[in-house]
């Protein structure tokens, strides 16, 4: 924990509470009915938009953690995947290097976005979640399906491409939220900043 | 809440959690070590005979689980008996399916009480990075907690909206939504301060170490 001033076990505390918070938002997400598109077997869910909005508000590392935090409660057996899927057995299928990636996802998020947050805009907004919320996702998951279902890489990878259009809008809604959040209530704090400064 | 955990009383349901996560582990990488159908359908069966057998667990508890990925299976099966051939897609199938049904069992047979526990024990290599494993449990619960609240929040939001004609622009309710979770989930943290949560055992004042002498 960098930031390390004088309120630091304030700060704890409420991290802990933001990190459960949006470990429940992505389950929450997950309650919204997946779009089925006809002839593939992922659905399209809005989980991944809380995937993007954990590191775009809270940043890396509790962004990370938020989705950690989820990923747990779903191997405990908690039925919090969209379409109520839930246990071990999710971790063990052909898609389950999407569900690795999540975390990693939240967290290469946060990471731009607090590269980013001094001038953080729509732009840059848009540019950390589709880095980290589409690129990241499917450089891991791909590979995995690939590699679980004994499918080659390029089979694996056009079937992902459906699902393209569809992360691009949830980037953009979750880019559009991120910004108005970081204005209303910013979580983010930059305390390098601040102490290179004095 | 919602759980996958069927209760019972077997030599499966005993089993220590952390024996049969770790035994589900190696067999995620063990079967991905062969290539004969022999060994992956037996395993397949075996997982079938602990779950159905051993744990007495009913049929639809591993149904549940294994269902939504059928569709995936048969499909695989197929990409397979055009690509490549039938021995290579039954082999990938089966083997998918003995660790979907594994995964299932174990599922269905430990608390989420003993998998917390686990989870806290695998999180202790995480003290690197100032997580502390003992607070993993406090934050799966206000996770728990906050999961029907912000659904509450959010069906509330909606209607606020709706009432003011506002249909159409859904994701215009996350902003407001997301402000009020997030400061209500501040005003956790500080309720949870207030009553010594986060007091690290490191921090509290032991006993001064002997002046005197």
């Amino acid at each position: 924990m960098p930031a390390g001033s004088g309120t630091f076990r304030r700060v704890k505390s409420r991290d802990l509470a933001y990190v459960a918070l949006f470990a429940a938002i992505v389950a929450v997400l997950g309650l919204l009915p997946p779009v089925n598109v006809p002839g593939f077997p992922v659905p399209i869910t809005a989980q991944t938009l809380g995937v993007m909005l954990a590191g775009s508000v809270l940043g890396a590392k509790r962004g990370g953690l938020a989705l950690l935090v989820f990923l747990a409660l779903v191997a405990m057996g908690a039925p919090l995947l969209s379409g109520g899927r839930g246990g071990l057995s999710v971790f063990a299928g052909p898609t389950a290097g999407y569900l690795y990636s999540w975390p990693i996802a939240a967290f290469v998020i946060g990471l731009l976005t607090q590269l980013f947050w001094r001038r953080f805009n729509l732009a840059w907004a848009l540019v950390a979640n589709l880095i980290g919320g589409i690129l990241v996702i499917y450089a891991i998951g791909i590979p995995f399906t690939s590699l679980f279902g004994d499918v080659p890489l390029w089979a694996s990878f056009t079937g992902s491409l459906t699902f393209i259009p569809g992360d691009v809008v949830k980037a953009v809604v979750a880019s559009l939220v991120a910004v108005a959040v970081r204005r209303a209530y910013p979580v983010i704090e930059l305390p390098s900043r601040r102490a290179t400064a004095s | 809440m919602l759980s996958l955990y069927v209760p019972g009383r077997s030599v499966v349901h005993r089993a220590p959690a952390g024996l049969k996560l770790g035994l589900l582990a190696a067999l995620g990488v063990g079967l991905f070590l062969t290539e004969r159908p022999a060994v992956v359908g037996g395993a397949l069966v075996g997982a079938l005979a602990v779950g159905l057998g051993a744990a007495r667990l009913p049929w639809r508890a591993l149904a549940v689980q294994v269902r939504p990925v059928w569709l995936w299976l048969a499909l695989l099966f197929v990409f397979h008996l055009l690509a490549t051939d039938l021995r290579t897609g039954t082999v990938a199938v089966l083997r998918l399916l003995a660790l979907l049904v594994t995964a299932a069992v174990v599922t269905a047979t430990t608390r989420v009480t003993a998998l917390v526990a686990v989870v806290e024990w695998l999180a202790s290599p995480l003290r690197v990075f100032g997580v502390r494993p003992a607070r993993i449990g406090l934050v799966i619960a206000m996770t728990l907690r906050f999961i029907p609240l912000v659904a509450e929040r959010a069906a509330r939001i909606r209607e606020a909206q709706a009432a003011r004609g506002a249909y159409r622009l859904r994701w215009g309710m996350a902003v407001p939504l997301l402000v009020q979770v997030l400061r209500m989930a501040a005003t956790v943290g500080e309720a949870l301060d207030a009553r010594g949560a986060d007091d690290a055992p490191a921090r509290r004042p032991r006993a001064r170490p002997a002046v005197a002498s």
